[in-house]
C-alpha cells in the first residue's frame, strides 16, 4: 500500500490529503495521472513530488510503503 | 522546553526565543527577520491568513537551509520557527535569526534563508478575503509567485 499526500489546493479539490493506493511498481508521473483522472485535479502538474519526505522524479519507481507527497508551488515565508 | 533550532509551531512566535537559540560567544551580530501577516496586497484586503505545512519534510528542509548557511557562510548559526494554522494581520508567520562573528554574513545569511524557504520549504498560504479565499502559489495566483515551484538545480 501507498500512502498518497495531497496539500493544499490539491486536497481541497479531492476532498481529502490522504489516499491510499495499492501502486507499487507504479511511477511517480504515472500516480500523478491517475490521481489527475480521479480526482480531477487541476495544477497535480505543477506539482513537485516527494517520496519519503525526499524530493525525487517523476521517474522514481514506487514501492509498498512510500510516501509519496504532491508538493504545490510553495508560498511560506 | 523545545531547542529544536529548525522547527514548525502552531503557537505563536517569540523572536527573543529564537534570538536565544543562536546567541553564543563568539558571536558580534544576530540578525532577525520576522516575517508579519500583511493586511493589504495589490488593494485586497487580508482578513487573516491560513498556512499548512507538510510537517517533517518542511523541518528538514529548514535544517538543510541552515546546513546550507554554515557552508556559505562558515562561523554562522541559524535558527529558523515558521507559524502554521490560522494568523492574524500583523502576526509573526516566521522568524529567522542568524548569528556571526562579523554583521555582514550575519545580514546575507539572513536574506539567503528566507529566499529559499520560499522556493523549497513545503509550507503553503490561504488567503481569506471578504470574498473568498484562494491557496497562493496556485494555478491562478502562479504569475505572482513564479519562484514558488523550485527547479531541480535549487534541490541539491
Amino acid at each position: 500500500m501507498i500512502t498518497i499526500l495531497l496539500f493544499a489546493h490539491l486536497g481541497d479539490q479531492a476532498g481529502k490529503s490522504t489516499v491510499q493506493m495499492q501502486a507499487a511498481g507504479m511511477t511517480a508521473g504515472e500516480m500523478k495521472e491517475s490521481l489527475s483522472e480521479t480526482y480531477k485535479l487541476k495544477g497535480i502538474y505543477t506539482a513537485m513530488i516527494a517520496v519519503n519526505e525526499e524530493f525525487a522524479d517523476e521517474s522514481t519507481v514506487l514501492k509498498d510503503g512510500d510516501t509519496v507527497a504532491f508538493i504545490p508551488p510553495v508560498s511560506g515565508g | 522546553m523545545n531547542q529544536s533550532l529548525f522547527e514548525l509551531t502552531e503557537k505563536p512566535i517569540s523572536a527573543e526565543e529564537t534570538a536565544n537559540k543562536v546567541a553564543n560567544r563568539n558571536a558580534g551580530a544576530i540578525t532577525l527577520f520576522i516575517g508579519t501577516v500583511r493586511e493589504m496586497t495589490n488593494g485586497k484586503r487580508t482578513l487573516f491568513l491560513e498556512y499548512q505545512a507538510y510537517k517533517p519534510m518542511a523541518e528538514k528542509m529548514l535544517a538543510q537551509i541552515g546546513k546550507e548557511l554554515s557552508e556559505k557562510w562558515p562561523g554562522t548559526a541559524a535558527a529558523i520557527t515558521h507559524r502554521t494554522g490560522r494568523l492574524e494581520i500583523s502576526e509573526a508567520a516566521v522568524v529567522i535569526a542568524v548569528s556571526s562573528p562579523h554583521r555582514k554574513a550575519a545580514y546575507e545569511a539572513n536574506e539567503y534563508a528566507i529566499e529559499r524557504i520560499k522556493e523549497i520549504v513545503p509550507i503553503w498560504k490561504k488567503e481569506h478575503w471578504d470574498d473568498g479565499t484562494e491557496w497562493i502559489g496556485n494555478q491562478l495566483q502562479t504569475e505572482s509567485y513564479p519562484e514558488g515551484k523550485p527547479g531541480k538545480g535549487e534541490l541539491a
